[in-house]
């Protein structure tokens, strides 16, 4: 199928008509549930993921308490209608493969030590999807624990670079993760300038991988500054 | 593990040095036996160090997925059992198992190792379905790295039976008594870099992995091309290390395609 489908017109210009380098359109709020400790909603072109945090609280079942830090347990999960065709609610091998990477990620930006014997659970659900969820679900983790008041050492921008038609871009949608050749998943500390999960699913060269990483950079630091609008927004004015 | 063995270790590499007195870009010892399980199409016997690998190939002929009907079908499982190590439980594989089974999936489906168009029996209708099994039976360290070397020499020396259509046009049966290798373009290996206190190290031993900050997994193919990528544990990488950790693993990535053409060498004597 590769090559078949055009995804760069003689213009220079994506599908939806964005540049190589540009993001989707990006909706990001704060404090969208009731119940829980924390939450956000992120938006990213046509991928929408709810994310949710209770904690830190008491460990049930006991036995996995640890006496040094809390311990952080995570879930992603797509819901049915998320998806073209339904997907079936139980997880599947992929939501466990993300769950673990996007807690790897966690694990690195929050200070578990603070609160011995508890629990952080950090919930995402992705209600639509349209390529970026685990980057557009990591964002929104780490906005609802900015919300639940959890002390971290930074947010957490994400971004997938993705190659199509043997041109890097800038945050991928659906058919450009379909028919392109590759994409890469990364999520950073941009304040630290430390990674937090990386992925590559595709083939790059040497020169390409790094050429990807400039352009996720870019996007990143345009991710961060939309993140820390949101929490002013419901912290800062008004 | 005790604190004394652990900054042992750790400052062991900040001096460039390592438990069992290899470099930091030094893999253990590698064995690699292809054709292990002879009642499999393919299969290979890979250790690195104490870890054990052993993968197989079974085939059968199913139907093709509807969004791919001219492709024949790998599916990639990992299981660790359970006396492998002290710390595996029987069970369902774990996502410690399934993360494993994934990455190697990719890498082999990403790199197009198998040319699955060429796997289609009657296009649309029947296809060879092939199932790769990764069995863990000896945990020390680097399963990554040890399974993806038993999954590729798996791949490359197997021999499938020839597909027979029948004369209604409809069926296909296997005939055991002909086989042919699988369709290969392409070969590939991962090398996992894990990170201690700023310094790199490959194949890290069972001691080793409990003081990473992290790890990150390459895969990289023959012809020197990024197959695939996966970030694993937690801690951080920053931009120049990762680019380090890349330059590390295609290095590195040379014995291991080194150890796999020696592997299949000796059996075309």
């Amino acid at each position: 199928m590769i090559g078949k489908i055009k995804l760069i017109d003689e213009n220079g210009l994506r599908v939806d008509g964005r540049k190589p380098g540009e993001l989707r359109p990006v909706k990001m709020e704060v404090g969208v549930l009731k119940n829980a400790d924390g939450s956000a909603y992120v938006e990213q072109g046509n991928t929408r993921v709810l994310a949710a945090v209770y904690g830190p609280r008491e460990i049930h079942p006991k036995h996995l308490t640890l006496p040094d830090r809390a311990i952080l347990r995570t879930r992603y999960h797509m819901v049915p209608y998320s998806t073209d065709e339904r997907k079936s609610p139980a997880p599947t091998r992929r939501e466990i493969e993300l769950s673990k990477v996007i807690r790897e990620a966690l694990e690195s930006v929050i200070f578990v030590e603070l609160y011995p014997r508890t629990t952080i659970d950090v919930f995402i659900e992705v209600i639509q999807a349209d390529a970026g969820t685990r980057t557009a679900g990591l964002m929104a983790a780490s906005l609802a624990l900015a919300d639940a008041g959890i002390p971290m050492r930074d947010l957490i921008a994400a971004v997938a670079v993705g190659k199509v038609n043997g041109t890097l871009v800038l945050d991928i949608n659906q058919v450009e993760d379909e028919f392109g050749e590759a994409d890469m998943p990364i999520a950073m500390m941009p304040n630290l300038g430390e990674i937090v999960l990386l992925q590559l699913n595709g083939v790059l060269t040497e020169e390409e991988f790094y050429e990807a990483l400039k352009l996720a950079q870019k996007g990143i630091v345009q991710l961060y500054e939309i993140e820390k609008q949101a929490l002013m927004r419901k912290y800062c004015l008004g | 593990m005790s604190r004394l063995k652990k900054s042992s270790i750790v400052s062991l590499i900040k001096k460039g040095l390592r438990v069992d007195g290899r470099k930091l870009n030094e893999y253990r010892e590698i064995t690699i036996i292809p054709n292990y399980i002879a009642k499999a199409e393919g299969s290979a016997y890979a250790k690195i160090g104490g870890t054990l690998v052993i993968a197989g190939l079974k085939v059968g002929i199913g139907t093709p997925y509807p969004d791919t009907p001219n492709c024949g079908v790998i599916t990639v499982n990992a299981e660790f059992v359970p006396f492998a190590s002290p710390t595996f439980e029987p069970g369902p594989p774990d996502e410690n198992a399934i993360e494993l089974a994934r990455v190697i999936d990719r890498s082999i489906r990403e790199l197009k190792v198998i040319d699955l168009e060429k796997l289609a029996i009657i296009p649309g209708e029947k296809v060879y379905i092939l199932w790769l099994d990764i069995y863990v039976f000896d945990h020390d360290g680097n399963l990554l790295d040890t399974s993806m070397l038993a999954a590729i020499t798996t791949l490359l020396t197997a021999r499938i039976p020839k597909a027979v259509i029948k004369e209604d046009g409809k069926t296909v049966e296997l005939n055991k008594e002909v086989s042919e290798p699988l369709p290969i373009t392409n070969k590939v290996v991962t090398v996992s870099v894990g990170k201690v206190n700023g310094k790199f190290i490959v194949d890290p031993n069972i001691d080793e992995e409990q003081v990473l900050d992290c790890r990150l997994a390459i895969s990289i193919s023959e012809d020197g091309r990024i197959a695939g990528m996966q970030k694993m544990g937690s801690g951080t990488f920053a931009l120049n290390e990762v680019i380090e950790a890349v330059k590390i693993a295609k290095e590195a990535s040379k014995t291991l395609f080194d150890k796999i053409n020696e592997a299949i060498r000796s059996i075309r004597k």
